[in-house]
This record gives structure tokens, C-alpha cells and sequence, in this order.
């Protein structure tokens, strides 16, 4: 298992290497100059000269990836147009606000998608399931920033129970969970409708096999029966699918970022993105892909906790 | 000897299907006694699996219904029984095992897990008692390194190796009933015949009684006490082992002793009972056998036969029951 993840690390390597030349070349592909972007519309011939060789744009383009590279596996990707800053410096400030949304939404979705996924199908046709997946069918469809500005209308505008956008003080405190309840609520709800039908489909191809009859011949109770022997084989395409959902999240929720004015990197790369602000779009999407296959690793590495059969070789 | 331990009275189990109500077992009686083998025969679709499973209560409901009749287990009445109470029957006074024994156990737990969870429910042991006494039945079933094999899983064994874990994990609670499905039609057979010397020596050493299922007449002849017959739902004969085989009263019996090939005679071709089973949906009127019977008569394609007792403790459900001169070779 140690070997298989050490394979699997290895294999991210290439794939990191082709997503940091995508990247680097962002820079050259969008028409115009980058260093005349850079240093705005009114800036002087000789200044945007200045800038060019100061950003290292007059070397070949090789060169230039090989500075990017060695500066981006160190974590550095220069300084935000706008802000100055470190890139680093702001991502910090702003990943943990995105991995705390990310989280608590997936936990909300898994805490509503897994029960209600289970009871659909251990009571199926019944009205419960009927309903349930009609729920689910409609959280699905629906965009998350419209579930999103309706939440906000309700508990926020008509009910004054919560506050309507920013952060509150991380998830220690009570304000913190007062302010993530409404974002994380409109980002669950579309996992935990995947997810439910996902598990009620899982669960009743499970129920269906033998080893269930065989659950049920011992005498075992059908609590036991479902949550015990059907769960625990029905479980693999949820962890899949849900290992794919944090990973999109973790990347930023881009737009219920923006409609509750949470502080994370959907806010920070969308107006990196307005503002032409390269550097930081850059380390984003270099943080997006590496955090993607890092939570595809350890989605592998789960599989085995759920199935023994899964070999790591 | 003769004292009943498992009566099963005019059963009735129909399935509500979208295609319609499927009867499948209809007034069926068989009784097991103390000690003693019944085997159940038939083809497959004759509803003998389903009566299995209406006896440890395991029809899923819906689209199943146990819609009449008395299953009589020491005395007392399964049907009138709440889940509860049943499951303190199932597994631990009534065991079954199944035909498929690569599917049959869950490939997410480990056999100790599986065996112990039996053992820890009915006997209220703690976990590593009752593990010690998984690694006991395990060593019984004739497995080797018990004490490694318990931590393993069951895509490590082999297809007999986890049919003898299915014994193990129903021999577990010491049952007064294993109700066997067809339990070595998955196999090699070279492994069925290990299989059924296991069973034949565990039934000895712990004297429980035995509900055989199976369409192989020689399983039953190398196993069983008693046969019981089925047909399309319906009990066709019933009686001890020898007298059925030597002088079958109902053409249909006689039919599926005819198909078991015989190695010391010349046989040209191999004898087969024209016809199948009918679709239980749209049963034939009278015998339900008749559309296949060579002897059928008016009478038969009208009225539904009755089992009864013909000679002492051999009943058949026919009009016109074979006499010497229809049993000579077909």
C-alpha cells in the first residue's frame, strides 16, 4: 500500500509538469503583451520596456518556463499585479476560508445524501423514496448560486436568523458557523443530491446480492443487515463521487463564493481574472490541480478501507 | 425417531408480480423429523427454494406473501411469530445455507467476522470466545490453519472452501434444522462429494435434521431419509428414499429417475421429460403435470389430484398412480 502510493505520487509528478505548462503559457497565449497589460494602458514605451526585462520577458521561452518552474515548486509565483503581495502570501490567506467551506459542505452533503440515499432504498416506492429523490432530482438541477440568493432571502432578509454573506471567526466559534451555514447549506445540497441517488442506487444493487439473504439467515437484525453488511459494499462509488466533489470545492466554489462574499480563492481568482492579474491565477490553478490529485490519491487509498479485494500493486 | 421436528402445512407463498400473481407454492406439506434427512426434489421453478425460504421467514415482502397454511417448528408456529422472535430462530435453531457459495458471503468481512457474528447474537459470547470457537468450527469443517484462515477474506478461498465457511457459520449455534439449498450444485465434483461426506458426517456427530434441496436424485440417494417431490408448486410424491427409487407411483418421479444417465446400461440416448415447467401465472386446470404425462387421461386435464397415502408412509398427488407394468424402461 506504501509502494502503490508512492507509485501514484510519482505519477502525479508529469502530470503536475503538464498542468505548469499550460499555465506558464496562459501568459503568452492571451493575445497582447503581457508586459504592456501589466503595466497598464497610459504607462510609457520605455517602463513597459523596463518591465519586460524585469519580469524576465525578453528571454527565450524555455528559459522563461524554467524560471517559472523552479520558482513554482518552491511555492513561489511572484507577486499579484494588484496588490503586490506574494502570490503565496495570499493564497494563504484566503485557502483556508475555501478548505473550511469545502469541508463542512461535504460533510453537510454526506450527512444528508448517505441517510437519505439509505432510507430511499431500503424503503423503496414507498412515499419517502418517492419524494426524497424528486428532492433530489430538483437539488440537482438546481444552480447553486440561485439555491444560494434563496437561502439568503429566507433565513437572512425575511427570518434575520442569519447573517448573509462574509466570514465569521473560522469554526471554533459560534459566529463562524453562523456565517458558513448559509454558503455551506447551498453547496451541500447539490452534492447531497448526487450522492443520495448515487447511495440509493448502490444500496439496492447491494441488497439485491446474496450475502445479504445470508446477513439476514443468521438471525441478524435488519439494522445490522443494512447499516453493517449492505453499507459498507455500497459505499465505493459514494466515496468515489464525493472525493470528486471536495476536490471541485477545494479548487474554490467560484460563484457561492462570490454570492456570500466568502473570502476564499473563488473570490481571490475571479477578480485575479478581471484584473489580468497572472500570477495569481497561475499559483490558483496550480493549487487547484495539485489539490485535485491529492484528493484523488487518498480516494484510492480509501477504496481499500471500504473493500478488501482492492490490491495496491 | 418419528417424532416431527419441522411440519410445514398447506403453505401457500404467491408472488405479486407486475406480470400477475404467481403461485408458487401452493399447498405444500412436508414434515422433517428429529435426526433425519428429507430430501426435497424437483426441477428448477418447482417452488422448492421458496418454500426454504418461507420457512426461516425470508421472503421479501414485497413482491412475496405467505398467504396461508402452518410451518410447525417443535411444536410452535413460525407464521405466527414476530420478526423479533424469528430472529432468534434463524441461525441459531434454524441454519441454511445456499447454492452459491462465491456469492453468498459478504467479500467485505473477513470469515471470522462472518462466523463470530452468528456466534456472538445467539450464544452472547464475547468477541475472542467466540472467534476461538469460529477457529473450533472451522477446524470441524475439515479447514486447514483455521486459526490463519479466520482472518481471511472470501475472495482468498477457494468455491469449496467457502461452501464449508457457509457450514461452519450455520453449524455454528448447533441448529436443530440446516435447510440446504442446493448446496453443492456450484461445485466441482470432486468438491460436492467432500462436501456431502462433510455434511453426512456432521449431521451424525451433531444430530440435527436435514432439509435437503436439490434436483440431483443422487445427492439424495447418497444422503437423504425421506424425498419429497415437488412439481409446480405442488407436492407430486412423498415417501422413504428406497421405495421411491425401486417403485416411483407418479409418472413424473418416474420421469426424473428415468434422466439420471445410466452408466452400466446401453443407453442409445438419454431419456428427458418432454416438455417444461409450466409458467406458474397460468397454471394447466387438473394435474399440473398432465401437458407432459404420457398416461394422462380426461380425468386429469379436469380435476386437481389429492395427495394421499397409497401404500404406509407413501403418498403421491395422482388419479392413476404407475403400477408395476408402466415402470419397465420408457
Amino acid at each position: 500500500m506504501f509502494s502503490y502510493a508512492v507509485k501514484k505520487v510519482l505519477l502525479a509528478i508529469p502530470l503536475l509538469l503538464g498542468v505548469s505548462v499550460l499555465v506558464f503559457m496562459m501568459m503568452h497565449l492571451i493575445p497582447g503583451d503581457p508586459a504592456r497589460i501589466i503595466a497598464g494602458p497610459e504607462a510609457f514605451p520605455e517602463d513597459v520596456e523596463a518591465l519586460r526585462v524585469q519580469l524576465g520577458l525578453d528571454k527565450p521561452l524555455p528559459v522563461q518556463y524554467w524560471i517559472f518552474l523552479s520558482h513554482a515548486v518552491h511555492g513561489d509565483f511572484g507577486r499579484s499585479i494588484r496588490s503586490t503581495r506574494l502570490v503565496s502570501a495570499e493564497i494563504k490567506s484566503r485557502f483556508p476560508a475555501t478548505v473550511e467551506l469545502a469541508v463542512v459542505a461535504t460533510a453537510v452533503s454526506l450527512v444528508i445524501g448517505l441517510i437519505s440515499g439509505i432510507i430511499a432504498a431500503t424503503k423503496q416506492n414507498s412515499f419517502f423514496d418517492t419524494a426524497s429523490m424528486g428532492v433530489a432530482l430538483l437539488g440537482i438541477s438546481i444552480p447553486g448560486f440561485w439555491l444560494g440568493l434563496m437561502l439568503m432571502l429566507v433565513f437572512s432578509y425575511y427570518l434575520h436568523l442569519l447573517p448573509p454573506s462574509g466570514r465569521g471567526g473560522g469554526l471554533l466559534t459560534l459566529a463562524g458557523w453562523r456565517y458558513i451555514a448559509l454558503p455551506a447549506l447551498s453547496l451541500g445540497v447539490s452534492s447531497a443530491a448526487s450522492i443520495a441517488r448515487m447511495t440509493r442506487s448502490s444500496m439496492l444493487e447491494v441488497l439485491r446480492q446474496d450475502y445479504v439473504r445470508t446477513a439476514r439467515a443468521k438471525g441478524l437484525a435488519e439494522r445490522v443487515v443494512v447499516y453493517t453488511h449492505a453499507l459498507k459494499n455500497a459505499m465505493i462509488p459514494v466515496v468515489t463521487l464525493t472525493g470528486l466533489h471536495l476536490g471541485f470545492l477545494l479548487g474554490g466554489a467560484v460563484i457561492t463564493e462570490q454570492v456570500f462574499a466568502w473570502p476564499g480563492l473563488g473570490t481571490l481568482v475571479v477578480n485575479a481574472i478581471w484584473s489580468r492579474d497572472f500570477p495569481i491565477v497561475q499559483g490558483v490553478v496550480m493549487l487547484f490541480a495539485t489539490t485535485f490529485t491529492v484528493i484523488n490519491l487518498l480516494v484510492d487509498l480509501t477504496y481499500a478501507l471500504f473493500d478488501p479485494r482492492v490490491r495496491y500493486e | 425417531m418419528a417424532e416431527p421436528l419441522l411440519q410445514v402445512r398447506n403453505l401457500e407463498t404467491t408472488f405479486f408480480t407486475p406480470d400477475g400473481v404467481v403461485p408458487a407454492v401452493d399447498h405444500v406439506s412436508l414434515s422433517v423429523n428429529k435426526g433425519e434427512t428429507l430430501g426435497l426434489v424437483g426441477e428448477s421453478g418447482c417452488g422448492k427454494s421458496v418454500t426454504a425460504l418461507s420457512v426461516m421467514r425470508l421472503i421479501a415482502d414485497p413482491p412475496g406473501k405467505i398467504m396461508g397454511g402452518d410451518i410447525l417448528f417443535e411444536g410452535q408456529n413460525l407464521l405466527a411469530k414476530t420478526e423479533a422472535e424469528m430472529r432468534t430462530i434463524r441461525g441459531n435453531r434454524i441454519s441454511m445455507i445456499f447454492q452459491e457459495p462465491m456469492t453468498s458471503l459478504n467479500p467485505v468481512f473477513t470469515v471470522g467476522f462472518q462466523i463470530t457474528e452468528a456466534i456472538r447474537l445467539h450464544q452472547k459470547l464475547d468477541r475472542r470466545d467466540a472467534l476461538a470457537k469460529a477457529v473450533e468450527m472451522l477446524r470441524l469443517v475439515g479447514i486447514p490453519l483455521p486459526e490463519k484462515r479466520v482472518y481471511e477474506y472470501p475472495h482468498e478461498l477457494s468455491g469449496g472452501m467457502r461452501q464449508r465457511v457457509m457450514i461452519a457459520m450455520a453449524l455454528s449455534c448447533n441448529p436443530k434444522l440446516l435447510i440446504a439449498d442446493e448446496p453443492t450444485t456450484a461445485l466441482d465434483v470432486t468438491i460436492q462429494a467432500q462436501v456431502l461426506e462433510l455434511m453426512k458426517r456432521l449431521r451424525n456427530e451433531l444430530g440435527m435434521a436435514i432439509l435437503l434441496i436439490t434436483h440431483d436424485l443422487g445427492v439424495v440417494a447418497e444422503m437423504a431419509d425421506r424425498v419429497s417431490v415437488m412439481y409446480a408448486g405442488k407436492n407430486v410424491e412423498e415417501g422413504l428414499v428406497e421405495p421411491i427409487f425401486e417403485r416411483p407411483l407418479h409418472p413424473y418421479t418416474r420421469g426424473l429417475l428415468d434422466s439420471i444417465p445410466q452408466l452400466h446400461r446401453d443407453q442409445v440416448r438419454l431419456h428427458a421429460i418432454d416438455g417444461g415447467v409450466p409458467n406458474p401465472s397460468q397454471f394447466p386446470k387438473g394435474c399440473r403435470f398432465h401437458p407432459r404425462c404420457q398416461f394422462a387421461q380426461d380425468r386429469c386435464r379436469a380435476e386437481q389430484p389429492v395427495l394421499t397415502e397409497v401404500e404406509p408412509g407413501h403418498k403421491v398427488s395422482c388419479w392413476y398412480p404407475l403400477v408395476a407394468a408402466d415402470r419397465g424402461v420408457a
